[in-house]
């Protein structure tokens, strides 16, 4: 596969056509009578070494792209290729021996760590359950993976609560690298740290990333963060993407009207930059389990023509290593 | 904004302490500030940094025990709110001050419908009959864009959508014409694009109805494009407070210049490396008697331990009026010393 610099690299994850469908049943009979639609063929490629981010709204299916991915849910269809193997199709025991290849950093550090365990409990439970290491083996990749997240090492016994947000997040790096994994899903890892402590966060998955090889889906709300982490970026909207372009690029000059006006409503901390153009989208996001004929941003497309409203645009190149769901972008070549 | 003009709210001093059986958590320490008419103070903090407790204490919303309110005062016009009875301030609360909080869901209540929820302080604070508080909650839902307002008033909060519900709380705020509105990170669980449009909505709002608002956000961008002034809080004290283009061009506190520099860009140059603040916020179990800041500032001196600095104006106009800080290292001496 050729990149947007010409360069051969391999890709690590491949998505193709990933769809994953919630159902909905109603009445007394709980018949089947639609879906939620929370991710409608989504397509992407990371290669190794690269982060890709992932951006979009609350509700746009961007973690569930990373759940469904990892198989923490059952895809409704399509293909995940993730170091040579198609995930949705592997057979439970396969899946299990896979799954030190590909991890998972959570949002909230407060759920996602049992609160009864010790804080070396909770990164030797990845090595109890994939490798043979002997107690004193198992003690040392403890102390080696806090040291690696900055973790004090007198501090393994502790409980979670005994920890501020941001060492309690540096506890689930260290779990998701116990087992040497190749690609981490970070779900809004700093969505809920405060921003003194969201840099210390962002800097320590950079240092891993750089030290350890590592592949990253960087899953994010916030696209100023995703600007620093990413080295490619994914907009996705109501369950598809809208964009993917390379960092510079998108932000510099987005070509899909979504990604313009997300990026557009952003807040930036100058009292000067009033000045810029702000796009304000009218009405909310259409519900997953009705989205709109065509387009599904047709509703708020401030720049919506009526062939959007019939036919649903396909993401297609729309210059060297960007692809694009827009017909303004892509115009349908006429058939007469 | 004249110096002399008698501010609208005027916050001298205020102390809360939670007493709980762990001990004493000194939420609020000596915190001053005052909000002229139709003006819009932005109040920047992390969390724990006593940003939303000193608005709850001055309006006496905090659960006592365990907060105690013990010291200062809050004028609002000629009345002292820590002194006044309980009736008089229920009467101020929803009728002069509004409120608006972070997550529309949990404020509003879902078993009545948001026409009589808007309806509720006008009957209760102004005296309407249901007919004239009827087309008052009409007017002030179109006021705040909500479409179809007549049919909507019959709805039910799960029916409408964050932002939709946003406008709600906003409308509801505004029912009896405050003189000061609060709104408590009313943006914080909205997504970016709804965000923008209630940030649009209260820009429009002001310049329609002209009363101050009081803005309480973790987010500096969001300052940067709504407030007039800024105020910087960090472990339960005012910092740094001034105009916004002054302290965002020229901060002067090194907590301030550090949370600007620890936010990455979405324009201009891309940091290779993001600037983060180590260490942690302070736990506030007794009465500052040092800088708050000290243990994580990187010019942190010996004076810096022996006593916390009082805030001083660089612009030598009154404290709270212009620009002013709270740090030792930024004192005229101390600059002559790090220059010369």
């Amino acid at each position: 596969m050729l990149d947007a610099q010409g360069t051969a690299a391999a890709p690590l994850v491949q998505v193709s056509n990933l769809k994953m469908y919630f159902p909905i049943y109603t009445g007394l009979l709980r018949r089947h009578t639609g879906d939620v639609k929370a991710v409608d063929d989504v397509s992407f490629t990371i290669r190794a070494g690269e982060t890709l981010g992932l951006v979009g709204e609350s509700g746009c299916g961007k973690s569930t792209v990373g759940r469904a991915i990892l198989r923490l849910y059952e895809p409704t269809a399509g293909r995940v290729v993730i170091d040579g193997d198609d995930i949705p199709a592997l057979a439970p025991e396969a899946l299990r021996k896979k799954r030190p290849v590909m991890q998972m950093v959570f949002q909230d550090p407060q759920a996602s760590l049992n609160p009864r365990m010790t804080v070396a409990d909770i990164i030797g439970e990845p090595l109890d359950e994939h490798t043979n290491l002997t107690g004193q083996e198992k003690l040392a990749r403890i102390y080696e993976l806090m040291d690696q997240v900055g973790l004090n090492r007198a501090f393994a016994n502790r409980y979670p609560f005994a920890f501020s947000g941001g060492q309690r997040q540096r506890i689930g790096i260290a779990r998701a690298l116990a087992l040497n994994p190749r690609f981490i899903v970070c779900d809004e890892p700093i969505a809920a740290l405060d921003v003194s402590i969201q840099a210390q966060v962002v800097n320590l998955l950079e240092d891993l990333q750089d030290r350890l090889g590592l592949t990253y889906l960087f899953i994010s709300h916030d696209l100023s963060m995703v600007r620093h982490i990413a080295d490619r970026v994914a907009v996705m909207y109501l369950g598809q993407i809208a964009e993917i372009s390379p960092r510079d690029d998108l932000y510099a000059n987005p070509l899909h009207p979504y990604a313009e006006a997300l990026l557009s409503a952003v807040p930036e901390p100058d009292p000067n930059g009033a000045a810029r153009q702000r796009i304000i989208l009218k009405g909310d996001v259409p519900s997953p389990a009705n989205p709109p004929k065509g387009c599904n941003f047709c509703t708020r497309c401030p720049k919506v023509m009526p062939v959007c409203r019939e036919i649903e645009p396909k993401l297609a190149e729309a210059a060297p290593g960007r692809m694009v769901a827009c017909h303004l972008i892509n115009p349908i070549p006429s058939t007469g | 904004m004249p110096d002399g003009a008698r501010p609208v709210l005027d916050v001298r001093g205020l102390k809360t302490v939670f007493r709980t059986r762990g001990g004493d958590v000194h939420a609020v320490n000596d915190v001053s500030f005052s909000l002229q008419k139709g003006e819009l103070l932005g109040v920047v903090g992390e969390s724990g940094s006593g940003k939303s407790v000193t608005m709850m204490s001055l309006i006496g919303l905090l659960p006592s025990p365990p907060a105690d309110v013990c010291g200062g005062t809050v004028m609002l016009g000629d009345t002292d709110l820590l002194t006044a009875p309980p009736e008089e301030l229920r009467q101020i609360r929803g009728a002069r001050i509004g409120f608006v909080f972070q997550d529309p869901m949990t404020s509003l209540n879902p078993v009545f419908n948001v026409g009589s929820q808007i309806m509720e302080p006008l009957r209760e604070h102004m005296g309407m009959t249901k007919a004239q508080a009827e087309v008052r909650a009409v007017e002030l839902l179109e006021l705040v864009g909500i479409p179809d307002a007549r049919r909507r008033l019959k709805s039910y909060p799960h029916q409408f959508s964050g932002g939709m519900r946003q406008r709600v709380m906003i409308a509801i705020a505004l029912a009896c014409d405050p003189d000061v509105l609060i709104a408590d990170e009313p943006t914080t669980a909205l997504d970016v694009t709804i965000q923008a449009q209630i940030l649009e909505l209260v820009k429009e709002l002001r310049q329609k109805l002209g009363m101050a608002i009081i803005w309480i956000t973790h987010d500096l961008g969001v300052i940067a494009g709504i407030a007039d002034r800024v105020m910087v809080m960090y472990g339960g004290q005012v910092v740094e407070q001034g105009p916004v283009r002054a302290v965002f061009s020229a901060p002067q506190h090194p907590y301030t210049r550090a949370l600007l520099r620890t936010i990455p860009k979405l324009h201009g140059p891309r940091d290779a490396r993001l600037e983060a603040i180590s260490g942690q916020p302070p736990i506030l179990s007794a009465p500052p008697t040092s800088c708050p800041f000290r243990p994580r500032c990187p010019h942190a001196f010996d004076r810096c331990a022996a006593e916390n600095p009082a805030r001083r104006a660089i612009d030598g106009r009154a404290i709270g009026q212009g620009h002013d800080v709270a740090c030792h290292w930024t004192a005229p001496a101390m600059q002559e010393v790090a220059h010369a």
